[in-house]
């Protein structure tokens, strides 16, 4: 996988050079003492960019205003529909004006003037639509790492952009003000895909992320956007639920350079509880990504007591051993309490480090934690010799030592798509 | 005294807590309207009224038949010599009343202007003001499709959809449901009028009463899975729903028993009927049953036959939600031939 289908690879990083501000680099010094003997860091532009990213990203300081606000509940204003509205490519005409759409596994059977679960494709005469091509109602430069994908382009940034709309519902979901609404509820901008392309360049991302929501239910927006992408040479990367139907996973996700699949629990009865899904579609659709030969890593969200037992845990990891392999990066994430989901604590940091330990146990190389920032676990090592490959911090990529795909110490290959 | 000397413990438990609600009932007009001191409704009354020649020559209806019609119910279901008194327990003049409509099925299917226009005229004979009677659905060029006239501010009869104020920021709960609510439910009404059409529905089975509350939620098609079941009951067990209804007028006009919930011609009829009831529970068992009679005349399988049955009014009858009932034992379905 190493450089994976990369024709179109961003500017060449000046090596050689430590980043001029690094404050916390001083509290670790055996990181320091380690790049002193083999250090390979990111060119200072790169680091300034991450760490403004990664800033903005917490809240701290933004890069720039967003290009588009999240919604301030005041309604919307009035917009133009017919620009957003497309015929949907994955769906069967049935009779008396009904369709059954063939995006999700969910499969839902609409009347005429009625919607999908989605809540952004609708029934008009028989002909479905989807009502949010180039609606763009969140967009923003992000770290790459924010995804997360840490096995891509470690210290590059994506221009992240979302439409309104999910095909489940998941009582844990952060952004539920763009997810579970209709597209006419949230003030959007249209920003057609050539366009997209245009502002990935403008704003230095050598990615475009579709995030946020659920890119599943843009799947046209996304296929056009990926194309237009390509055509100026920036990759495309999505974070989605991977609840799809084959076909329209091949055709659509076909198109991306990586993937990051939310692998939400390891039961079925938390798919129908928690997110209003089902688990055995998302688990073949990680299977067929990863005979696609698609880049992708799996994050799964720790939510206390409903799926951190050890026999799930254990069951996920041996599952991704066995069918996808022990170099699939999985992500054990924190979980905070949001939407549907107040009444758990946040997840414990041990119970995050249990279910690293058990996955590690397992065999599989690259675990990580996520949403603990300055846990060494969100750091890549070697599965061979142990070394830090790769030191993040926050969500920048303060080092990264991998060279033509290898750990520079020991030769082991490093699976990813990696930044020469 | 003489009173609990004559009744039983039970009779005089009965009426302390009827009188407590009284006391404790925020502008409880509704429970007057629905419920007479010291006796518990025995049953639920759904009036289901008939016109045979509620249309003109045209086919349009008739307003002054419609008004006619609207009265005779009213004063069927309240039981009582003339409409205005019933309109005058049903909402106070300082009170602002919202009539949910129903849109979604254009001119053809939607809730019926002429019904709209009647109930908006016998409000404000009750004493309400025309600036306090708002008509709304979930959106304003919807309304317009279905023929009314979005119009806000002045002293006139409000119109106009959610989209025009958005909904709340912040979510309620109940059970499967978890929605922002409309503004215009929250922050411009004290009373709610369900004025929903009676029709089939290709999820539900029927929507009716209890299903046009997703007109007032920002997700409803998070809630159509399973029949709608259990969201609609769930929905409806809102506060901020349950403490403003007062009463469902079923537009019965014009009705479907198949190709719900759009306006399908060929499988509509002119039904020329209100039901109307205090009980959406009540209402929504009779409205099913009168589209389940249809379906057989037209030789179309039941709905349950069509895996597709409202299973969600047994939810909403159920001991969780206790929104009314569905037992035809206790419902009292009383027929009015108006014009008759």
């Amino acid at each position: 996988m190493t450089g994976g289908n990369m024709s179109h690879a961003p500017d060449e990083q000046e090596g050689g050079k430590l980043p001029a501000d690094g404050a916390a680099e001083g509290e670790r010094p055996t990181i320091r003492d380690e790049r002193s003997q083999k250090r390979c860091p990111l060119d200072r532009r790169s680091f300034l960019k991450c760490a403004l990213a990664s800033g903005a990203a917490l809240g701290l300081c933004e890069l720039d205003q967003p290009l588009i606000a999240l919604p301030s509940w005041v309604a919307p204003q009035k917009q133009d529909d017919s620009r957003f509205t497309v015929e949907a490519k994955f769906y069967e005409k049935l009779q008396g004006k009904k369709i059954k759409c063939k995006l999700c596994p969910r499969g839902c059977t609409v009347g005429d003037l009625e919607r999908g679960y989605c809540g952004v494709r609708e029934n008009r005469g028989g002909r479905y639509y989807t009502l949010v091509h180039s609606r763009v109602c969140a967009a923003h430069v992000d770290p790459i790492q924010k995804k997360p994908l840490f096995h891509y382009l470690p210290g590059t940034l994506a221009f992240s952009v979302a439409t309104a709309g999910c095909n489940v519902n998941c009582k844990f979901c952060q952004n539920w003000d763009i997810s579970q609404v209709r597209p006419e509820q949230v003030s959007a901008d249209y920003i057609p895909p050539q366009q997209i392309a245009g502002l990935a360049k403008q704003y230095g991302c050598p990615t475009i992320a579709y995030t946020y929501s659920e890119p599943v239910v843009f799947s046209e927006y996304l296929m056009d956007a990926a194309d237009a992408g390509h055509q100026a040479g920036i990759h495309s990367v999505v974070v989605s639920n991977g609840y799809m139907q084959e076909d329209a996973l091949k055709t659509a996700y076909g198109k991306m350079d990586a993937v990051k699949i939310d692998l939400k629990a390891f039961s079925e009865s938390y798919y129908r509880d928690v997110v209003a899904g089902e688990l055995k579609p998302v688990l073949e659709s990680l299977v067929t990504l990863r005979k696609m030969g698609k880049w992708t890593e799996i994050v799964y969200l720790v939510v206390p007591t409903l799926n951190d037992g050890d026999s799930e845990l254990r069951g996920l990891a041996s599952w991704i051993k066995t069918n996808l392999g022990k170099d699939v990066p999985l992500h054990f994430t924190q979980f905070h309490p949001e939407y549907l989901l107040k009444n758990l604590p946040i997840t414990p940091v041990p119970t995050l480090e249990r279910a690293k330990a058990i996955a590690d146990a397992e065999g599989l190389h690259y675990v990580y934690i996520g949403n603990v920032p300055g846990h060494p676990a969100q750091n890549t090592y070697c599965p061979k010799c142990r070394r830090m490959l790769v030191e993040r911090v926050g969500f920048t990529a303060d080092q990264m030592l991998i060279r033509k795909g290898s750990c520079p110490f020991c030769g082991q290959p490093i699976p990813g798509i990696w930044r020469e | 005294m003489s009173a609990i000397r004559n009744g039983s413990r039970r009779d005089f438990l009965k009426k302390c807590l009827i009188g407590a609600a009284f006391l404790h009932a925020d502008g409880g007009s509704a429970i007057r309207a629905a419920v007479e001191p010291g006796t518990a409704p025995a049953k639920s009354k759904v009036v289901i009224a008939h016109d045979a020649m509620l249309r003109g020559a045209g086919g349009t209806v008739d307003s002054r038949r419609m008004l006619n019609l609207l009265d005779q119910s009213m004063q069927a279901l309240f039981d009582c010599d003339h409409a205005l008194e019933a309109w005058k327990k049903l909402a106070r003049p300082d009170e602002t009343v919202g009539l949910k409509v129903n849109a979604l099925g254009g001119r053809g299917l939607s809730s019926n202007l002429q019904l709209v226009e009647a109930i908006c005229e016998r409000l404000q004979e009750a004493g309400v003001k025309a600036s306090g009677i708002v008509v709304w659905d979930r959106d304003s060029d919807e309304l317009e499709r279905a023929g009314f006239h979005v119009s806000m501010g002045g002293n006139r009869v409000q119109c106009f959809g959610t989209d025009r104020v958005d909904y709340e920021p912040e979510l309620v709960t109940h059970g499967s449901v978890g929605s922002r609510l409309s503004r215009i439910l929250t922050r411009r009404c004290n009373v709610l009028i369900n004025v929903p059409v009676l029709k089939d529905h290709d999820g539900a089975g029927v929507s009716i009463a209890l299903k046009n509350m997703y007109g007032v939620i920002h997700n409803p098609n998070k809630y159509h899975p399973n029949g709608c079941n259990p969201y609609i009951a769930d929905l409806n067990m809102l506060p901020e729903i349950r403490a403003r209804m007062r009463l469902t007028i079923c537009d019965a006009t014009m009705a479907s028993y198949e190709g719900g919930p759009g306006y399908k011609p060929e499988y509509s009829w002119k039904n020329n009927a209100l039901l109307i009831s205090q009980d959406p529970v009540a209402l929504d068992y009779t409205g099913w049953q009168i589209i389940e009679r249809k379906r057989a005349d037209r030789g179309l399988k039941t709905l349950e036959g069509d895996g597709r049955a409202p299973h969600y009014i047994a939810t909403a009858a159920d001991v969780q939600h206790r929104l009314g009932t569905n037992d035809p034992r206790k419902i009292s379905a009383i027929a009015v031939q108006a014009g008759a």
